[in-house]
């Protein structure tokens, strides 16, 4: 009785009766570390296949995009189908120089991670095209909410590397004041909402600036990222049903990327059905793209931007890609999967695809392309080296004490003066030489 | 009519103005109708509160008068109420949403805890979160676990959130005005019980409506009770009673039933705290009652305790007292035996004054 009344079971307790025993199934992915990786079960379909509906289009009559996979650039390095959003030369080669850009900064920083400049950084490696060119299908003013991931989006926007650097190394000159993690980015002169940590709090608050936005008959849209692992959070369901509630003017970007630190997508849902089909149940658009396929990438953003911007409604957008790197530099990929999975991925490499295939159109070629990367790399390192001049983290050249109690609330409470007293004493006892003329002072 | 006449009719006029009593319903629901008048960017939002007028009937005739992209009804997700307001803060939009009992807002707490309190500070003043958010809390109405709960110290605890409870309705509406106001979330609990009369904890006694009690004269128009000052209800030398909502009634009448001198303080904020007025009061009367509906460990009375302990120490001369609920969950039929009233609070009066 005692065991009953806590949920304690015996071996088995319906011994007696002939019904069929339960069993309970655990996600397993189909590789873990030293195991072949075999992607043929994977159907991503050939570039140019899928149908490209109107932008008004009812939800229910274009289910079969969000179980197919949109895709441009084919093996053959050209653009295939209605997707295609032939883009201009000089649009591919910006797109281009963005998503080189992205890849020499996550190396630089990744590096000055390692060399103890900072706590913290993450790459997006393998998914600069789901944040650059799916960036590059929105008005610059439309309002961004995005997930960790999406430095892209920064780059793309012309956001200063140096401003970044600061931030990362949470210097004196850091603009959030050394108060959030690395690479939880802010800028509202980029449109660029403030990067939480928390995951999937974003997907509600996009839709609820989007609600803004056409409560005051604005003409500006809102997308949001998140990662198809924190789907699974309830804000997710929140932010998909205010959307289709409101007919909200924003765009719910899910990346798939496979990985959520070491849960494959399984432990989000993804064996039975795809992400992009979960807009179906809502009575959103739902599209499922090649994340790894830059003109695809734009072409959704831009339909689903088309769409939200005419009235016509919300979309989920969906972007099958996989995360070449690890989680964080906080993990090690090699413990928990398969190492050869990078290599098998068989919709390839998005910035190595665009490039193919800008060679392939006569707009691009070999040379060019290391002479970008050679000059992506000094840009990075010349900022780096101007943003080191500010500190590096625990270094001393952080913001002064006091701005630890400021912006809690809009002006200072009591206990806080009380709190902030107490941190000064605390400082000349702890750091009785630290030199205030630095920009550590009082 | 006489000239005498004419002059009393205009008196009796003014008079009418100057005592017209409302309830704290429509002290609340004519703050918002103020606010959404004064200032395009407010919204209110929550589940029944557009074309019916919300449960309590709060913001009854509000989206008739400001539309329906103003006033509106939203799916039954308190974590999606709460972060769409925290998307329409980062637009410039100053939200109002109501959370339809205080004890449903769990689901949103996320948003306010790890989102809207920490917006300011987290994006360095890029983006704020201005919201209040109004919620109707506390029990005595037979709401059983569900509709009964008082969990204002969950939001003290939480750096970045301020935290609001009326006690009469002048005050709801001065407090709302400047709630909505102000530029950081703020939590607006409204008691529930004393909606429609100063409940008294004399439950087996016919209630008393607001008309017949001085803080139901509420001026039309606007006007705003700032936030961090709290209201001397009664001048004593006796004790210092701190008390906020519903309490404050019921502290009154069993002082007023015992002949008790109290210096009864409504906290009006709990953050921020008028830490001055609670000084002076405690330094003055050597002794200090606690009082509050909520559960007692951890509860916000245990955090003026401290304070009280901390600055008025060598003034005191008996312990500090606190009366509160139960350390359980709050039971539906015996309301009344888990309710603090003027048993429990008469108790630890007479053990404050024994010595």
């Amino acid at each position: 009785m005692a065991d009953k009344a806590s949920g304690k079971s015996g071996d088995s307790p319906h011994t007696g009766d002939n019904r069929p025993a339960l069993a309970l199934h655990v996600p397993e992915p189909r590789s873990r570390p030293g195991d072949p990786v075999n992607f043929a079960d994977v159907d991503v379909g050939a570039p140019g296949d899928m149908p490209r509906p109107d932008e008004g289009c009812a939800p229910g009559d274009m289910k079969d995009l969000a179980y197919g996979l949109v895709r441009v650039l084919g093996d053959d390095n050209k653009a295939h189908g209605p997707w295609d959003p032939k883009l201009s030369p000089d649009t591919l080669r910006t797109m281009l120089g963005h998503m080189a850009m992205v890849r020499a900064f996550d190396e630089r920083m990744f590096r000055g991670q390692r060399q103890g400049k900072t706590s913290f950084y993450m790459k997006c490696t393998g998914e600069e095209a789901t944040s650059v060119s799916a960036g590059m299908a929105l008005a610059s003013d439309d309002m961004v909410f995005p997930s960790y991931r999406q430095q892209g989006i920064l780059i793309a926007r012309g956001y200063p590397l140096i401003e970044m650097i600061n931030q990362i190394y949470s210097n004196k000159g850091d603009k959030l004041k050394g108060r959030q993690l690395p690479i939880m980015y802010s800028s509202r002169e980029h449109s660029f909402f403030s990067i939480s940590g928390n995951l999937a709090t974003q997907t509600p608050q996009a839709v609820g600036w989007a609600m803004a936005s056409a409560i005051k008959g604005d003409s500006r849209i809102a997308a949001t990222w998140v990662g198809e692992g924190s789907t699974a959070e309830g804000d997710f369901h929140s932010a998909c049903t205010f959307a289709t509630v409101y007919n909200a003017p924003v765009i719910l970007n899910v990346i798939n990327n496979q990985w959520a630190i070491s849960s494959f997508s399984g432990f989000a849902g993804s064996e039975r059905t795809t992400f992009a089909a979960r807009a179906l149940g809502y009575g959103l658009a739902g599209l499922r793209v090649d994340g790894n396929d830059a003109l695809a990438c734009f072409a959704a953003q831009q339909w689903a931007a088309n769409r939200a911007r005419a009235n016509q409604g919300p979309s989920l957008i969906e972007y099958f890609t996989y995360r070449a790197e690890g989680h964080s530099t906080s993990d090690d990929p090699s413990g928990y999967r398969s190492a050869q999975e990078r290599e098998e991925w068989p919709l390839g490499d998005p910035v190595m695809r665009l490039k193919n295939h800008m060679i392939a159109i006569g707009e691009w070629d070999e040379e060019r392309q290391q002479a970008m990367d050679l000059k992506c790399a000094e840009e990075v390192k010349a900022a780096t080296k101007e943003a080191e001049k500010n500190g590096i983290l625990g270094h001393g050249l952080h913001h002064p004490f006091k701005t630890m109690f400021e912006d809690v609330f809009e002006e200072l409470p009591w206990h806080l003066k009380e709190q902030a007293a107490q941190a000064t004493r605390e400082r000349e006892i702890k750091w009785p030489d630290e030199h205030p003329k630095d920009g550590a002072g009082k | 009519m006489s000239a005498s006449d004419v002059k009393n009719a205009a008196a009796t006029s003014e008079q009418a103005q100057d005592e017209r009593r409302i309830n704290m319903i429509e002290a609340i629901n004519e703050a918002l109708d103020i606010m959404l008048e004064r200032d395009p960017d407010t919204i209110v939002m929550g589940e029944d509160v557009g074309y019916f007028g919300g449960v309590f009937r709060a913001t009854a005739g509000l989206q008739e008068k400001h539309g329906k992209t103003r006033v509106f009804d939203t799916p039954i997700s308190e974590c999606g109420i709460i972060g769409v307001a925290v998307g329409m803060g980062a637009y410039g939009l100053r939200p109002i949403p109501e959370i339809q009992f205080a004890d449903y807002i769990y689901p949103g707490l996320d948003q306010l805890i790890s989102e809207a309190a920490r917006l300011r500070y987290r994006s360095a003043t890029d983006y704020i979160a201005p919201m209040t958010v109004r919620s109707p809390f506390g029990g005595g109405i037979f709401g059983g676990q569900t509709h009964s709960q008082s969990p204002e110290a969950l939001f003290t605890h939480v750096a970045g959130l301020k935290t609001v409870i009326p006690a009469t309705p002048y005050d709801a509406k001065g407090l709302l005005i400047a709630s909505i106001e102000d530029n950081d979330p703020v939590i607006f609990f409204e008691p529930k019980r004393i909606y429609n009369g100063p409940f008294t904890g004399f439950y087996d006694k016919p209630v008393e409506p607001w008309k017949r009690h001085k803080d139901s004269v509420v001026p039309e128009g606007y006007y705003k009770i700032p936030l961090g000052k709290a209201r001397q209800v009664t001048e004593g030398e006796q004790l210092t009673v701190l008390a906020y909502g519903t309490m404050v009634h019921v502290a009154e009448a069993v002082c007023a039933d015992k002949g008790v001198e109290a210096d009864i303080l409504d906290l009006r904020t709990l953050m921020p705290l008028d830490i001055e007025a609670i000084e002076a009061s405690v330094k003055r009367t050597g002794r200090c009652l606690i009082v509050h509906e909520a559960t007692r460990t951890s509860g916000f009375g245990a955090e003026l305790s401290a304070l009280v302990t901390e600055r008025c120490f060598y003034h005191l001369e008996a312990p500090v007292e606190r009366v509160t609920g139960f350390d359980t969950p709050y039971p539906h039929s015996l309301e009344w035996a888990y309710f603090p009233g003027p048993v429990r609070i008469g108790e630890a009066i007479d053990k404050i004054l024994k010595d």
